[in-house]
């Protein structure tokens, strides 16, 4: 969760210079207690200075306090549970679902002509407007926030998918045809891990936006997570408890990043060999 | 038709081809008959749009003629065989697996893979020199190394027909010549049949049995040049009489012999 996380090596080219990324990760590391130990000061500081009360802005001390004392209760637990398993549940549904569709968009040019404009429409209308009638279809359980997060994670795995299998070497395509490989092992010889630098593009990009798509979903209709905490905590002008919220919110996703960036790291260990 | 005394590995019987991709049909190749001797090595040189890339194609199985039929061994060819293997002008190595990996893929299609086989690919890299290259990457290789592996690849399912797409088209002249002397090597020790696109007239003479030269649009068969220097050969070839009067008799079928000062220098007499 360094610094500099989403900008290093583009996992799209080939040709990225793997030194440059391993420099800026490392100055991340050293760095990244310090610039966290200043931003906590400066927000200190401003509280005192403007002497804010604590449902305006609340200081960093205050937050933490409020943090530990939900995380006894267990309350902070019971939260947060509840909105990873929207968020794990969302996105295998939107990504597994992109990742089969998009291959079969990738591989036939004219399927993709005729499905485009309602993929196109699907995200045109914003996410917050499908959401309450998401919550009047499905209730508001579990259901209605995994279909909300699937729906925001599906479109970025999907176009990855499509663009990374539609770039497959055709010079590649004709060794295995040469070849006499059968369509499951050009799939999983050659489709997969051809497609697979560009597909991780789009999956950092889902991963970041399940957090959003189930928070989305909680704030239309919920009776528990960090979404929902949140709302609660505007309700009674409990300013520490959103940060608290925020914050979880926060930490989740930088672990979702993470462990997509893991997975990158361990299926794309070719690409890290420089010349 | 010239009669060879081994029998015809591949035979081409009346091919044409035109691609019908576009508003109009272009024809590629009109009515090339030919065959190839077991062992034989033949070389195809002719303009480009004359369809050598396009015969080669057809030859391997990898495109279907319009008319005319393709055989092999006798047998009609309907798509791409194990007994041929292709190399391509482009490396085509997958940059995601190791040189070792990448020789293997041919055998990884065709079953599981044992000691036995990284073995022989091992022995194969060894014969040009790469195998402390075998956990490289492709990303790691220079191009004429590249160019070996893919070469190296080709040969472990021991193709009876080796067919060459301008190979070394992409490589410096100085590795070009070093990857020419390692085919003939290579040809001299496996004795495959091969048949070879480029775009060097040098390159044809000093590899080749026979040079086909295509000409036209669509490509048809202009002449078969015999190339009678003795094997095996080495360098030295290119500084016999013969030699020269090969290329140039090979530019003079492609019309790039023009105003010559005086007609008629150099040519072989009777040129056979």
């Amino acid at each position: 969760m360094d610094a500099g996380f989403l900008w290093n090596s583009q996992p799209g080219s080939p040709n990225s210079r793997p030194a440059l990324g391993r420099g800026t990760a490392h100055l991340g590391w050293t760095t990244f207690p310090l610039v966290l130990a200043g931003a906590l000061g400066l927000w200190e500081a401003l509280v005192r200075w403007q002497d804010y009360p604590p449902f305006i802005l609340p200081g960093p001390g205050l937050v933490a306090r409020k943090a530990w004392q939900m995380a006894v209760e267990g309350l902070l637990w019971r939260h947060l549970q509840a909105t990873l398993l929207e968020i794990l549940l969302g996105l295998f549904l939107g990504i597994g679902v992109a990742l089969v569709l998009g291959y079969f968009l990738g591989k036939h040019p004219a399927l993709e002509h005729l499905l485009s404009p309602y993929l196109v429409a699907s995200q045109t209308v914003p996410i917050v407007a499908v959401a309450p009638l998401l919550v009047i279809w499905f209730g508001s359980g579990l259901v209605s926030k995994v279909l909300v997060c699937a729906l925001i994670v599906f479109f970025p795995t999907l176009v990855s998918t499509v663009v990374g299998i539609r770039n497959v070497d055709p010079d590649l395509r004709d060794l295995m045809t040469s070849l006499q490989a059968t369509p499951r092992q050009v799939f999983f010889k050659l489709e997969l891990p051809a497609a697979l630098p560009v597909i991780f593009g789009g999956l950092r990009l889902s991963a970041l936006l399940s957090v959003v798509g189930a928070v989305v979903g909680e704030f239309v209709g919920a009776d528990v997570g960090l979404g929902f905490l949140i709302n609660l905590g505007r309700g009674v002008l409990d300013t520490s408890m959103i940060f608290v919220a925020v914050f979880s919110l926060v930490l989740v996703a930088q672990l979702l990043y993470g462990g997509v960036r893991m997975l990158e790291h361990v299926f794309l260990q070719w690409q890290r060999i420089g010349r | 038709m010239k009669d060879v005394s081994p029998p015809p590995v591949l035979e081409l019987h009346w091919v044409s081809h035109a691609y019908r991709s576009g508003p109009r049909p272009i024809p590629a190749l009109a009515r090339v008959h030919v065959q190839v001797a077991a062992g034989e090595f033949v070389c195809i040189v002719g303009p480009s749009g004359s369809g050598k890339t396009t015969l080669l194609r057809i030859a391997g199985g990898l495109l279907r003629p319009e008319t005319g039929q393709v055989l092999l061994d006798g047998e009609p060819l309907t798509g791409p065989h194990p007994a041929i293997g292709f190399v391509f002008q482009r490396t085509n190595l997958m940059p995601w697996r190791t040189v070792l990996d990448n020789v293997l893929l041919p055998l990884e299609l065709q079953g599981p893979i044992g000691p036995p086989e990284r073995e022989k690919a091992l022995h194969l890299l060894e014969t040009v020199g790469l195998a402390e290259f075998a956990d490289a990457y492709p990303a790691q290789l220079s191009g004429g190394m590249a160019q070996r592996v893919a070469l190296v690849r080709t040969l472990i399912r021991d193709p009876e027909v080796l067919l060459l797409d301008e190979p070394f088209g992409a490589l410096d002249a100085l590795t070009r010549e070093r990857l020419n002397l390692e085919l003939l090597a290579l040809h001299a020790r496996y004795r495959p049949t091969v048949l070879m696109v480029t775009h060097s007239i040098e390159e044809a003479v000093l590899l080749a049995d026979r040079v086909w030269v295509l000409g036209g649009q669509p490509g048809r068969m202009v002449a078969q040049v015999p190339v009678d220097l003795p094997r095996p050969r080495n360098v030295a070839v290119v500084a016999q009489k013969s030699f020269g009067q090969l290329a140039l008799r090979i530019r003079e079928l492609l019309g790039l012999v023009q105003e010559a000062p005086r007609r008629g220098v150099g040519h072989p007499p009777g040129g056979r």
